[in-house]
């Protein structure tokens, strides 16, 4: 199925598992699966895949059960919503897990994209896999503003009115493609109900994009944090550098699944609204404007950007539109990393340059999300500005030139070198110089 | 890369936290006896809050997602049956059988209405999660009148430290105006950890059944993660200590 090599998958004669793989080769790819060679040397930054699919699925069954108690409506949502908190058998439990599954579904995709640009992830032979996860983010973020409208708080109709009001920057069309978005000449009831259904629709896009993302995964193969590939030649090679991921990576993901659950459980529980916003329950209201319309926290850098234009550029595009060209500019971006990158070292880690750039970059990324919940006035506006200038600068600058200016560490030959002298180190310091303690068992 | 993870989640932690923008206002020190992942509701502060919503703040404010039976829960105020009726029939709500703007009591089933007040004052069902400080911020604006009033276009406004400025609500309460029947002390301190108890078990009804599950899921996940650990440490020896397993 995949550029590296596997053993072929052979039903006994006269199973069933032999007459349907006959007919749907579907036994054959669930071996595929859990043989897929995966390297051996995958640290816990590489379990985050594992969580996104689970936190998808946590969305998608909660979601399924609150839409059937949910009333969209200008006067219905609202009522619904604690209806469903107070009536429904468990019903606060599903709106919060599915709340709260909205943030620890970005955390988890946040890990997993940093993860991808420090271990080079986006590099060739993988661009495509990367611009699918891209896409998969940006519906990802469009499924959640949706979502956020649909209580029909304070801030769900303050939100949506802002962010759809921003396509009215667009020259030309923009004041008719807002008025279509809206389905009307306000965000009301017809704005409500298209957000519900797009709401509904578009975690399916999710999930089929998902599918081609795993699929060209499962054809590139794994990076690893070396960055050196998996040595391709035949069955013998890579079985010295992988492991097949059943069951070696099914209790491994399964432990950090389980430990990013006790979080997500200690806010579902104990701390259910403490990320979101008190306004949101206050039942949306035309006519009076919350203090400080802020977006949920996941969007708060790309908000930060958005608010970070305050001037017209070149005197021809004026500053709303900036803002808007600039926060969908900043998130478009990433897909051109593969081809931005000049370095030919995957692996961050022997980048002893560029790793100080990345560092800089993930602290930018914080600095942008303080800086979008904070009110625009005294020096946010301007950190803002900063702080979107080096977002810009890393991919447009930083990327190219370091990859031709820097000289990279010396990287392990194979995967299974790395792997080995990573655990020979660690025998030796347990079984002290000799190297033959633990072989003896305590008398 | 380890210490980067753990700093992302921090810091996402931190940089999330829009309910800590809490303005201008003060809030005050208190301990709920609901506050902490074992906290629950005193049944004693519930009904006595129920006392002073019904008393003095159901004049103006209304609770229209709050339905008078569940009054009667045992995890909330815990009145009985009999109470619940006659709780209800204090209250009138529109007759859906008599002529449009009659009214009749209040059953079990009904929603706590919303009187005319003017001055369109909040309503109480989800006000303790809707204000930044939550039930804090709740029990601080009672306590919180420094007795300065001002004039602004007809209308008075009234000095608050926990509203941080002026508020257009008069203090609605003094102590000894809500005569308690179980000879708790009759303080403004009394009365507003009551109220604010029993708002914060109009917000969140099902919070006792919430923090107990959630006691019970998180044991869960740590035995089972505890289990899943050394599962995978044993399943991957074997890759790492190839010469111990030959």
């Amino acid at each position: 199925m995949g550029t590296i090599p596997q053993e072929h998958y052979e039903p006994k004669e006269g199973t069933t598992a032999k007459w349907i793989n006959d007919r749907l080769p579907i036994m054959g790819m669930m071996d595929h699966l859990n043989k897929f060679p995966t390297p051996k040397n995958l640290n816990w930054a590489y379990v985050f895949g594992g969580i996104l699919v689970l936190f998808l699925v946590i969305q998608i069954v909660t979601g399924i059960a609150l839409a059937m108690h949910y009333r969209v409506g200008e006067y219905s949502s609202f009522a619904s919503v604690e209806q469903i908190m107070r009536d429904v058998n468990y019903g606060w439990l599903l709106r919060y897990a599915h709340a709260n599954g909205a943030s620890f579904f970005f955390i988890a995709v946040y890990c997993h994209i940093f993860r991808g640009l420090y271990y080079g992830s986006y590099k060739a032979p993988r661009e495509i896999l990367w611009i699918i996860g891209v896409l998969i983010y940006v519906v990802m973020m469009a499924t959640a503003f949706m979502g956020y409208v649909l209580p029909w708080g304070q801030m769900s109709f303050w939100g949506a009115k802002v962010i759809t009001s921003l396509f009215g920057a667009i020259p030309l069309v923009g004041e008719s493609l807002k008025v279509w978005l809206w389905g009307g000449p306000f965000v009301g009831e017809a704005t409500l109900n298209r957000m519900f259904s797009l709401h509904y629709l578009l975690p399916f896009v999710i999930a089929g994009l998902t599918v081609l993302h795993i699929w060209a995964l499962h054809h590139v193969g794994n990076t690893n944090p070396t960055g050196v590939e998996v040595r391709k030649q035949s069955i013998e090679t890579v079985k010295k550098d992988t492991v097949p991921f059943a069951p070696f990576y099914i209790t491994k993901d399964l432990f950090a699944i389980l430990i990013f659950l006790i979080a997500f459980a200690f806010f579902v529980y104990f701390a259910p609204n403490y990320l979101g916003h008190p306004d949101n329950y206050i039942e949306a209201n035309p006519l009076a404007t919350p203090a400080h319309i802020v977006p949920e926290w996941y969007f708060l850098p790309f908000y930060a950007i958005l608010r970070a234009i305050t001037f017209d550029i070149f005197w021809i595009i004026p500053a709303k539109l900036g803002g808007v060209l600039a926060m969908f500019g900043a998130i478009a971006i990433l897909a051109f990393a593969p081809w931005l990158d000049t370095s030919n070292v995957r692996s961050t880690t022997y980048r002893p340059i560029y790793r100080w750039w990345f560092l800089v970059l993930v602290i930018d990324f914080f600095v942008l999300m303080w800086a979008g919940g904070m009110p625009a006035e005294g020096i946010v506006p301007l950190v803002s500005l900063l702080g979107t200038i080096y977002w810009f600068a890393h991919f447009l600058i930083v990327l190219p030139v370091v990859g031709l200016i820097e000289k990279p560490l010396p990287r392990p030959e194979t995967i299974e070198q790395a792997f080995n002298e990573k655990y020979a180190d660690k025998d030796d310091a347990d079984r002290g110089p000799s190297g033959t303690a633990a072989a003896q068992p305590a008398e | 890369m380890k210490r980067i993870i753990a700093s992302v989640l921090t810091a996402a932690l931190l940089a999330s936290s829009p309910a800590l923008a809490a303005g201008k206002g003060y809030l005050k020190d208190h301990d709920f006896s609901f506050d902490g992942m074992f906290g629950a509701y005193d049944q004693g502060e519930l009904q006595r809050g129920y006392q002073i919503y019904e008393q003095v703040c159901a004049a103006c404010h209304g609770m229209k997602h709050v339905p008078f039976r569940t009054l009667g829960d045992k995890n909330g105020p815990g009145f009985s049956d009999a109470e619940v009726k006659a709780i209800a029939a204090n209250f009138e709500v529109p007759d859906e059988e008599g002529d449009p703007g009659d009214t009749r009591p209040a059953k079990p089933f009904d929603y706590f209405p919303t009187p005319l007040a003017s001055g369109n004052p909040p309503d109480m069902s989800l006000l303790a999660k809707a204000r930044a400080g939550g039930p804090l911020y709740i029990y601080s604006i009672m306590l919180g009148y420094t007795g300065e009033e001002k004039e602004v276009g007809g209308a008075f406004l009234y000095e608050n430290k926990a509203y941080g400025g002026y508020f257009g609500m008069a203090q609605p309460i003094y102590e000894e105006d809500v005569e308690y029947a179980d000879g708790t002390p009759e303080t403004l301190e009394q009365y507003a950890n009551d109220l604010s108890a029993f708002l914060m078990w109009a917000a969140e009804p099902k919070m006792v059944e919430r923090k107990q599950a959630g006691v019970w899921s998180i044991s869960f996940l740590i035995l089972f993660a505890t289990l899943v650990w050394f599962t995978n440490r044993k399943v991957w020896a074997k890759v790492k200590h190839p010469e111990d397993h030959a």
